[in-house]
């Protein structure tokens, strides 16, 4: 009979875990893991890199297998079926019941599909769990060619494993360049060049519109401009939406995520929901309900640890930040950028003469106070733009001080003198 | 003809005609152990498909393509994830480090007379820069030249895109080719000692052999200035160049070792196991040969003073005295200095070897014996022979590609030391960017578990680190960075994540010092 508090987490990924983590070191409550997906923590961001033979699935996992003994946290690995808030009870698929004192919802984000006509057919899939990865490897045994609908952060990846292999893609993207959502159209213009420079073919402005199969298999496509693709594999990216469908019908609060308070606990004492599962119910200024970023499923599990173990902590995020790769192109952001900037907001812009380099500077054209950077190509240092945001920094002051932000290997050339001449040139430009 | 949709596990057709050149090239050396007496065209053919197999393999993997990470199917091809390919060049390298070690009579060396088999078919290039007949010694260094430099281009190639990683490899062809191949060479044709200025002690474990010391005392003023600059070399220019910018300088710009593991040793470099257990392992053994290896040093100059009683000025007791003294005064600065710097099992494992070693001394000093000669026999023969050529090298394929650096090299361990207690080098981590995705720790040839400090937002300073920047090549987030710095804050184990909300990380960093363990 143990008087020690029960911490059940549902979900392994980096929101549960980082939580598991925390409580651990400060308090010496009983804590269980349990997922469906995995029976050990991995890196979710590293999957590709185990399709393109980069890694082994054992080196995605951060820790190794003896830490979770050591550190007294229990992983058990079940699907859970049912959520019993009166009794605080979890029903497990298999018959089993787990009873906890303090529940964490960390289970993550599901591939969105749109509801088209033969998305159920074999051959079609998303990217986002380990099941999914086993399924893409078994999708494309012999694939001549595939379709990618979704210009984002998981379509490029795919198209970059899919390559590894030598299968020809075709992106279907809605907007003019890839990633515009989110880019602005400077930086989303190079993006697509340089994916295109790989081979993969890129068709802007388009849509998924029907799929098409025979015997229950995909067969093709059919674009919003009435093209027909024949493709083997359909990779769906258009989004992640919360994996909260075991949740129907318990007295747990949903809209698209889990409703969470700023304390990250849900409408019912002792019920918290954490990472891409969760739906601020007001979110921070600037920021999305929902954050499916592995960074702010790191930040909420950090944060819910506090509240778990006594000390109640708003989630509060610093500046934002966040980072990507496309093929060769690392990308790192500061601070916002806006995709399509309104009055509020100006962009300068700098691309190198090879087409891999960029950086894109939003700043407030009224008091020029720096407000963000998209760096493409060059590394650039957390801390110094942290700094730079927290002292409210203005646009003149940064371009001039980029040297201490650079964070690139030694002896790589370094572009801030050819930034600032062509920043001034601009000024000069913009002011005749 | 391959299917779409194949993992990337299999070579091109220009890549198996490259391989079938270079083995080509092989087998001509194979072909001269049957003593055909072949003319000197053979032996520069040889070299030449070697290294023509070599480039034309480079030029086909990663030439045409956009120059970035080149890590695809590593994990599926035969040769790099331990298949039967690997394997049987493993096998292949160690019975050739053992037949080169302990049986060159074999490859036809004749210390006697003419040579025959394959050393005779180096003896024109031999010739043509020392004016000496070749040994195996010189076959050896010719191949493992021409590996550094063949493989050095595959690797230039494959890291174009980084400035570090060319400069480096540049860095460790110019010093293989000019110092440890060319130099020492000429200098036995200006009938001088034997010398490579960049094998520094203890490395070189036979720089203060008695032979090698009388070499030098008769070797005039060169001779001396060898002597000193090898006294030199560990002593002053060591800790001076560590200081500045950490072991790196050596062990990825400049050894042979170094070298051929960086340019050969790439295709291997993330077999290297990064386990805890294997850690702990690591830290034992390879301060272990560091004892080993200086016991084995005092005896040997010992025995070299004591048959030389009336030619040199040092006596052989104060040398003795003079050492203890050395170990203790360097032991206690360090104990005096940054005893903070070192684990509760590092402290005692000093203590232990610090004890051990004053006591042989005290035992060499009142038996005025050291066995100075067979120390040397059985060092050269466990650790310079079976440790570091065939273990060292022969386990490429299956080990990865540092098994002696990491494991036994006495040079990384006093580098190592000289690292972690008082060198301005780190790996910096990119305060909240890590991914916890794991290229980091898997091309970390040094089995250093590296993605454990970037998601930690925790500097890297380890004494095994030697600097070859491939995690930070090979990180898709820009999470890390070689840089030397300021030693304040350096170390930084109660590191947190920027991102999340100030007050929150206070917290954080105050509750990670309080469950500090030691």
């Amino acid at each position: 009979m143990s008087t020690k508090e029960h911490v059940v987490i549902i979900g392994n990924g980096v929101a549960g875990i980082t939580a598991a983590r925390h409580i651990r070191r400060i308090s010496d409550k009983k804590i269980t893991v349990i997922s469906a997906e995995s029976d050990y923590f991995f890196s979710r961001t590293a999957l590709m890199y185990v399709y393109m033979g980069h890694m082994k699935w054992e080196h995605l996992k951060p820790y190794e297998d003896w830490f979770w003994e050591e550190n007294n946290i229990e992983l058990k690995q079940a699907y859970v079926e049912k959520i019993e808030v009166s009794s605080k009870m979890l029903f497990l698929r298999g018959g089993e019941k787990m009873s906890y004192d303090q529940l964490i919802l960390a289970t993550g984000s599901v591939p969105r599909f749109l509801g088209w006509d033969g998305e159920e057919l074999k051959g079609v899939q998303g990217l986002v769990s380990k099941q999914d990865l086993e399924l893409l490897e078994e999708n494309t045994r012999n694939c001549k060619s595939a379709v990618i609908v979704g210009g984002g952060l998981i379509g490029v990846e795919l198209a970059e494993m899919l390559h590894t292999r030598k299968i020809p893609v075709t992106m279907l993207i809605r907007e003019k360049a890839f990633w515009q959502n989110v880019l602005p159209i400077e930086d989303a213009q190079l993006i697509s060049r340089h994916i295109e420079s790989h081979g993969i073919v890129l068709k802007h402005e388009t849509e998924l519109k029907k799929i098409n199969g025979t015997n229950g298999r995909l067969t093709s496509i059919e674009t919003s401009s009435e093209e027909e693709l024949t493709c083997v594999l359909l990779g769906i990216s258009v989004g992640v939406k919360p994996n909260i469908g075991f949740l129907e019908g318990s007295e747990i609060e949903t809209d698209r995520g889990i409703l969470v308070d700023a304390n990250l606990q849900t409408n019912l004492p002792n019920v918290y929901a954490i990472g891409d599962c969760a739906q601020h119910r007001q979110p921070t200024t600037g920021r999305k309900d929902i954050e499916a970023v592995w960074y702010t499923a790191r930040m909420m599990g950090e944060t819910v640890a506090q509240t778990i173990c006594g000390r109640p902590f708003a989630y509060k995020p610093g500046h934002w930040f966040n980072s990507a790769k496309f093929f060769d192109i690392e990308y790192q952001t500061y601070g916002n950028v806006s995709a399509n900037p309104g009055e509020a907001e100006q962009h300068f812009h700098w691309q190198h003469k090879d087409g891999e380099k960029a950086i894109t500077i939003a700043f407030d054209p009224a008091t020029f106070k720096f407000l963000g950077i998209n760096a493409f190509g060059i590394r650039m240092r957390h801390e110094i733009f942290h700094r730079w945001l927290t002292e409210e920094r203005d646009l003149e002051y940064v371009l001039s001080h980029l040297r201490e932000a650079n964070f690139d290997p030694e002896f790589y050339d370094r572009h801030e003198k050819e930034i600032f001449s062509s920043f001034k040139k601009n000024m000069i430009n913009s002011h005749t | 003809m391959s299917l779409f949709g194949e993992p990337p596990a299999t070579l091109s057709t220009t890549q198996k005609v490259a391989t079938g050149i270079g083995w080509t090239g092989v087998f001509i050396l194979v072909l001269a152990l049957f003593n055909l007496q072949l003319p000197s065209v053979f032996l520069y053919s040889a070299i030449g498909l070697i290294g023509l197999g070599v480039i034309i393999f480079a030029n086909d993997l990663y030439l045409g393509k956009s120059a970035g990470v080149k890590n695809d199917g590593i994990w599926f091809r035969s040769m790099t994830a331990r298949g039967g390919v690997a394997w049987g060049t493993g096998i292949i390298l160690t019975l050739f480090y053992i037949v080169l070690y302990w049986f060159p009579q074999y490859l036809g060396y004749n210390p006697d007379g003419a040579n025959s088999g394959l050393i005779a078919l180096f003896d024109p290039l031999s010739r043509l820069i020392s004016g000496h007949a070749a040994s195996q010694w010189f076959v050896y260094g010719t191949l493992y030249t021409l590996a550094i430099l063949a493989f050095g281009y595959k690797f230039l190639l494959k890291y174009r895109h980084n400035k570090y990683e060319v400069l480096r490899t540049w860095s460790v062809m110019f010093f293989q080719l000019g110092f440890a191949f060319l130099i020492p060479e000429i200098l036995m044709r200006l009938n001088q000692p034997y010398f490579n200025p960049v094998n520094i002690w203890p490395l070189n474990y036979d720089l203060f052999a008695g032979y090698k010391l009388s070499e030098f005392f008769s070797g005039g003023n060169i001779g001396l200035l060898m002597l000193f600059f090898g006294i030199a070399s560990i002593f002053v220019i060591t800790p001076i160049l560590t200081y500045f910018y950490g072991k790196r300088w050596y062990c990825s710009w400049v050894c042979g070792c170094g070298g051929l593991a960086e340019t050969a040793g790439d295709s291997y470099r993330h077999l290297s196991d990064k386990s805890r257990a294997t850690w702990k392992f690591e830290r034992y053994i390879i301060h272990t040969v560091l004892v080993l290896v200086v016991v084995m040093t005092i005896a040997v100059v010992y025995s070299f003073l004591n048959e030389n009683p009336d030619r040199f000025w040092l006596d052989k007791n104060v040398f003795l005295l003079g050492s203890a003294a050395f170990l203790v005064l360097l032991f206690g600065l360090i104990w005096l200095f940054k005893r903070h710097r070192l684990a509760k099992d590092a402290k005692k494992g000093a203590i232990i070897s610090l004890s051990i070693v004053l006591a042989i001394i005290a035992a060499f000093y009142f038996s005025g014996m050291t066995y100075g000669y067979l120390l040397r026999q059985w060092y050269g023969f466990l650790i310079g022979a079976a440790f570091s050529g065939v273990i060292g090298v022969g386990f490429y394929p299956i080990f990865g590609n540092r098994v002696w650096c990491r494991f036994g090299c006495p040079m990384a361990a006093v580098l190592g030391m000289q690292q972690r207690l008082f060198s301005k080098f780190r790996i910096t981590t990119n305060g909240g960017q890590c991914i916890s995705c794991g290229n980091c720790s898997t091309y970390c040839e040094m089995g250093i578990d590296v993605r454990a400090y970037a998601q930690k937002g925790e500097n890297i300073v380890r004494s095994s680190c030697v600097g070859c920047g491939i995690c930070s090549a090979v990180c898709p987030r820009g999470v890390l960075k070689l840089e030397n710095g300021s030693l304040d804050g350096r170390i930084n184990s109660d590191a947190v994540l920027l991102g999340n909300d100030v007050d929150l990380l206070d917290l954080i960093q105050q509750q990670k010092k309080a469950t500090r363990k030691n």
